[in-house]
């Protein structure tokens, strides 16, 4: 299983095997990793599964869809480029190794 | 200081976990009489009857959040508040002793009185759906509110013959404006499903679902959607005040200082509609919740969010924010054709309501303009070259 580490604002580090097609927020919250929230579920509603994606593997990634996009403009700590919702990174092979950051806050 | 949940669906999960989140230190107790750990309900009508999407992914939280967290999780009904005793009965026969008690008993399907009629709440009914849609080729929905489409919308994805019967003149006529029950209208046709509106069901066969009249069509797996009635009950058998829902104030708080109640259980007053209103939505049980928790750590603020809804039927995303109640009049923003829009509602020249049909951008400024109780008048709203951004302020 591709292993995706989360690193935390205060900077605690946890690195979780993810099934290939579960969601980045869905490793984080069915592993226990603090920072995000996912107060919808999964649905693109709520912001709260923000990440900063480190940038080299930003390119790994699909583009984000226009409601991803819009409910970033919502999140509790600032958008960067590197701001994505974890709940629409679905995992690939490709993202063994992937690093995202939580944000200090998520609501 | 121990705080008893009563109800492991979103709200009462969500109480736990925003307490916890709060700093809270005392016992709580999450007490459900569905089995396994809390879970949410959205996905059962959406990914879930589609196969994407398992009981896993429907979990709130994993086993272990529970016990790292210090939530005691009870399956089990509650039979009995004695308010005096503070305490309350379980159906084992247990009594569970609280200083806080937080209703998040929520709501249950309304029934036909027809045999035969499956329908979906529980994770368990949407199994079981889930493996009978597996074998079955015709399929009828009883009901064209936001579940029922759902589910039609999943069957017909599957392949099946699918048949929607709704009671009113057009789709989602309680939530929605005509223009938008019209689009889905057209949009569920274009898919192949026969949507029969004014229709009742009025008998079941062992493989026809019988329509009034000469009207018929061959069933093999009926499935109802037709809205939910409030648990109400163990509150009004403990002497709490209920109405359409469990009666609380803008604190959420019944006339009885230690029991909250919350979610669709729970009818309160809503600065976005006129008097007490009960939603039934993530949102609502979500926010309420989370309202909850501060007061008992001792933040105490009304509660005040801006509601919001959402439904996936295909490839069609349906966001609402805000209350259309009593709306008297709509404008559109953007073209239906374009499959891209978002429908403005006023009341008394207020803008009270917005839904957008694959406009997420609309719809986030939307929570805002309606939190922000922002003018936009029906004019700026409906004409697309006014920002509206520029009226958040």
């Amino acid at each position: 299983m591709p292993k995706i580490t989360y690193i935390s604002n205060a900077g605690v580090s946890r690195t979780i095997d993810v099934p290939v097609g579960d969601t980045v927020m869905e490793g984080a919250v069915q592993n226990g990793v603090d920072g995000i929230v996912a107060e919808c579920g999964g649905n693109c509603q709520c912001a709260t599964c923000h990440v900063y994606v480190e940038e080299k593997f930003l390119a790994l990634l699909k583009p984000m869809a226009e409601d991803e996009d819009a409910m970033l403009e919502t999140t509790a700590s600032p958008r960067k480029s590197n701001s994505r919702l974890s709940c629409q990174l679905h995992v690939t092979p490709a993202f063994d190794g992937l690093v995202v950051h939580t944000p200090p806050t998520q609501q | 200081m121990a705080v008893v949940i009563i109800g492991g669906g979103q709200g009462g999960f969500q109480t736990a976990a925003s307490l916890r989140a709060e700093g809270y230190q005392e016992p709580i107790t999450l007490i459900g009489d569905e089995p396994g750990i809390p879970y949410q309900r959205p996905p059962l009508s959406k990914g879930f009857l589609l196969g994407k999407q398992e009981q896993r992914h429907a979990e709130l939280r994993p086993a272990a959040f529970y016990e790292t967290q210090r939530i005691d999780l009870v399956t089990a009904r509650a039979t009995a508040i004695d308010r005096l005793a503070r305490r309350i009965t379980l159906d084992s026969g247990e009594n569970i002793e609280y200083d806080t008690l937080v209703l998040a008993t929520g709501a249950r399907n309304r029934m036909l009185p027809h045999g035969n009629v499956v329908y979906l709440r529980t994770l368990d009914e949407a199994a079981e759906i889930r493996q009978r849609l597996a074998i079955a080729n015709d399929v009828v929905v009883i009901g064209g509110g936001f579940i029922g489409l759902e589910v039609a919308a999943a069957a017909r994805t599957l392949g099946k013959q699918v048949t929607v019967v709704e009671g009113q003149p057009r789709l989602m006529a309680r939530v929605v404006a005509p223009v938008v029950s019209e689009y889905f209208r057209s949009q569920h046709e274009a898919k192949g499903v026969d949507v029969l509106l004014n229709a009742q069901l009025s008998g079941i066969t062992e493989n026809e679902a019988l329509l009034g009249g000469r009207t018929r069509r061959p069933a093999d797996l009926v499935i109802a959607g037709i809205g939910v009635e409030p648990n109400i009950e163990l509150a009004r058998d403990a002497g709490l005040p209920v109405g359409n829902g469990i009666t609380v104030n803008e604190y959420l708080q019944t006339p009885d200082e230690g029991i909250f109640a919350i979610g669709d259980c729970a009818e309160s007053p809503n600065s976005y509609a006129e008097g007490l209103c009960r939603l039934e939505s993530v949102q609502n049980a979500v926010d309420q919740a989370a309202c909850v928790a501060k007061i008992i750590v001792g933040h105490r603020a009304p509660y005040g969010a801006v509601p919001w809804f959402w439904t996936d039927q295909y490839d069609i995303h349906l966001q609402m924010a805000g209350l259309p109640m009593g709306f008297d009049q709509v404008v559109t923003r953007g073209d239906p054709e374009s499959r891209k829009f978002s429908v403005f509602y006023y009341r008394a020249g207020k803008l009270c309501a917005v839904d957008s049909v694959n406009r997420p951008a609309d719809h986030i400024l939307a929570r805002k303009l309606i939190g922000a109780h922002a003018a936009v008048s029906p004019d700026q709203a409906s004409d697309e070259s006014f920002d509206l951004k520029t009226a958040v302020s």
